[in-house]
């Protein structure tokens, strides 16, 4: 019976995910139980922090809003066999240009949003562009290029701040509310949480990337590289046109991400003294996600969930916040080392014929 | 301001800011040489941090005094080695994705410990250590004229030992049998394999080394520049690390010469207040000089850099 289930391809695909974030929990509950701590209590604490109050709930939907975006961008790259671990740069250059354009233009709603929402796609697009631009002309790999520039981005960008936007606080002015994407309906079904409009434009994110890759002639050229690039130079398509292009969008994607925070969330931009982390934890929603659309919704509502409730294990069971960090570390793990998970299913199935 | 006190200002700067960058960045070497990407420099270094910090403060609670931060460096090697081998059995014979493991060390090496910062002092950060690394003037050589002020005056044990090391593990590296091993396997493992080199054992033996310095590299700036270990104590220099070896081209002394130009960069966008002709320059251009000329180097302006060409992929047996 279940050697006929486990066959078929796709299952394992989902399972391995699956038993993924099961083992990161199991770990995570050692830990707990290693400083003794009850497990019990410290999820039960986690998951009333995430659904025992419709303003957690909403705060996670917030939370999912850049995390799905900057998954997107991972995964987009990923399907074109790019590694993009410059979200994080990419997000706070993207933050950075819309909250300017929130600032300094004048217009009305109808096209200061979109204009700040499209700064800071744009940002993102070219943060995403040079390293797209370097790999296909002189084949540096993307994964070192893309580091740096996420150091680049972060002391740049508080160099723009505190020259020229600096407000008391070590921050920026905010955004006009006509550039904002602060809803006060939203506000206020989910008791006053900082869910904003940009959570939908997330979800439209997710079809864009879907229809993209899976209905466009464009999507299929990017997979086919993705799959052999010397096949696809062989089939007659643009392979380098088509790296500099997965960048671009990926980062784009990422700009989206930061955009969100700076019109959504908070409405400026502080100076910031690190990462935000959005980006790296969107490496963990991709890899989570195996570069779905589907599966980057679901895999942010988990990450966004663990995030939003870890205070609460915190503050009710007394286990520190970071054991939510070491869970989603070990969850990515073991997706990347689904070798392990793939040979216990491969030896289930032969066991069962 | 004389070329004399400006140097005086600059030189022992950059030589004590450059030392976390030598030890993780010969850390890199070992591992790359043998093949294996290693982004969780940063996540050891944060390893090697915490150690050092909870170490010396447990030795000084011990009466150790003094020794402690130098008996702390090697609890921070072994359990940087130790810590390493998350990495070395996910990349090396669960063959899994290198840089994603690597990313994943990170993630796990700042959630680990400061939660078990939060777990032992009740806080987010670790008391100050009472003994650090401290500067000491070297005997005789300290009077010598010139070079006396510049490299022996109020300097730190640590930054000739990370300048050491890096001769050493020149040496180790191209003139040792070791070194060859090391090598041929992240070169070309097939090759090495059919000379019975143990392919996933030196690959093992190279991520552990890794560890190994990159521990020394975080403990040293835990103990030399932070005094105290929180979540944001290693801030990128392990990224910086991992910059200072590519640009050095993956040779030990080319790595020593760039995290040295690293280490003056840094030191300048700290003492360039008081330097006059720097004084108007924007602090942010030496912020990212580092990560700019790493980009540059890689592009190929500043001379091309040539990785390893077995680096990243998982060796499998019988395939070419």
């Amino acid at each position: 019976m279940i050697h006929k289930w486990l066959n078929k391809g796709k299952v394992t695909n989902i399972l391995i995910p699956l038993i993924s974030v099961f083992l990161g929990i199991i770990v995570g509950a050692i830990i707990m139980l290693f400083i003794g701590q009850n497990p019990f209590v410290g999820y039960s604490a986690l998951l009333s922090g995430v659904f025992g109050d419709v303003y957690y709930f909403g705060e996670m939907l917030r939370m999912m809003t850049p995390l799905i975006l900057a998954g997107l961008a991972v995964a987009f790259a990923f399907r074109t066999g790019l590694f993009n671990i410059g979200v994080e740069g990419q997000l706070i250059v993207g933050w950075l240009a819309s909250v300017a354009v929130g600032i300094l233009v004048d217009a009305p709603a109808i096209i200061h949003l979109p204009l700040a929402i499209l700064a800071g796609a744009l940002a993102g697009a070219l943060w995403g562009f040079i390293p797209g631009f370097l790999k296909a002309r002189f084949y540096v790999h993307e994964v070192i290029v893309t580091i740096m520039m996420n150091y680049v981005a972060l002391y740049v960008s508080n160099y723009l701040i505190r020259t020229y936007l600096l407000a008391p606080g070590e921050r920026t002015e905010r955004i006009s509310s006509s550039a904002s994407l602060a809803s006060p309906f939203l506000q206020s079904i989910t008791d006053f949480s900082r869910l904003h409009y940009g959570f939908f434009i997330a979800i439209f994110a997710c079809l864009i990337l879907w229809f993209i890759l899976w209905k466009t002639t464009l999507g299929f050229e990017l997979r086919a590289v993705g799959y052999n690039k010397h096949a696809s130079q062989y089939a007659g398509m643009n392979v380098n046109r088509n790296v500099i292009l997965a960048m671009v969008i990926s980062g784009g994607f990422a700009g989206l991400a930061g955009a969100m925070e700076g019109l959504g969330t908070y409405g400026y931009m502080s100076i910031l003294a690190g990462f935000t982390g959005v980006g790296f934890n969107g490496i963990a929603v991709a890899l989570l996600g195996a570069n779905t659309s589907i599966g980057v919704f679901l895999a942010a509502a988990l990450f966004g969930g663990l995030t939003v409730g870890a205070p609460n294990m915190q503050s009710q069971a007394g286990i520190p916040p970071e054991l939510v960090s070491i869970v989603i570390a070990l969850i990515i793990f073991f997706v990347a080392s689904s070798y392990l998970i793939r040979l216990v299913i491969n030896r289930l199935q032969k066991e069962g014929k | 301001m004389s070329w004399m006190d400006i140097l005086a200002l600059v030189v022992p700067a950059t030589v004590f800011l450059a030392a976390p960058l030598i030890f993780t960045a010969l850390g890199g070497l070992f591992s790359e040489r043998s093949g294996v990407v290693n982004i969780g420099l940063e996540g050891l270094m944060v390893i090697g941090a915490f150690t050092g910090i909870v170490t010396t403060l447990y030795l000084e609670g011990l009466g150790f005094g003094a020794w402690s931060p130098w008996l702390s460096l090697i609890a921070a090697v072994l359990v940087g080695a130790l810590f390493s081998l998350f990495h070395a059995v996910a990349s090396i014979t669960l063959k899994a994705d290198q840089i994603v493991s690597g990313v994943a060390l990170n993630f796990l090496a700042v959630g680990l410990t400061v939660f078990m910062v939060r777990n032992i002092f009740g806080k987010g950060q670790t008391d100050y250590v009472t003994y650090r690394i401290s500067r000491e003037n070297i005997p005789l050589l300290q009077d010598l004229p010139l070079l006396g002020p510049l490299f022996f005056q109020r300097v730190y044990y640590t930054s000739f030992l990370a300048i050491a090391a890096a001769i050493v593990a020149w040496y180790v590296v191209f003139y040792t049998p070791f070194g060859l091993r090391l090598r041929s396997v992240g070169e070309h493992p097939m090759a090495a394999d059919t000379m019975g080199i143990k392919v996933n054992k030196m690959r093992y033996i190279g991520v552990m080394l890794s560890g190994a310095f990159a521990g020394i590299g975080g403990a040293v700036f835990a103990l030399t520049t932070a005094g105290n270990f929180a979540g944001n104590t290693i801030a990128g220099q392990g990224f910086m690390a991992l910059a200072a070896l590519i640009f050095g081209k993956w040779h030990p002394l080319g790595a020593l010469g760039a995290a040295l130009f690293f280490g003056l960069a840094q030191s300048l966008s700290i003492t360039g207040q008081a330097i006059p002709f720097l004084q108007n320059v924007p602090q942010v251009y030496l912020l990212i000089a580092p990560y700019v000329l790493t980009i540059l180097a890689l592009a190929g302006f500043v001379g091309k850099a040539e990785a390893p060409k077995a680096i990243g992929k998982p060796y499998e047996k019988g395939s070419r």
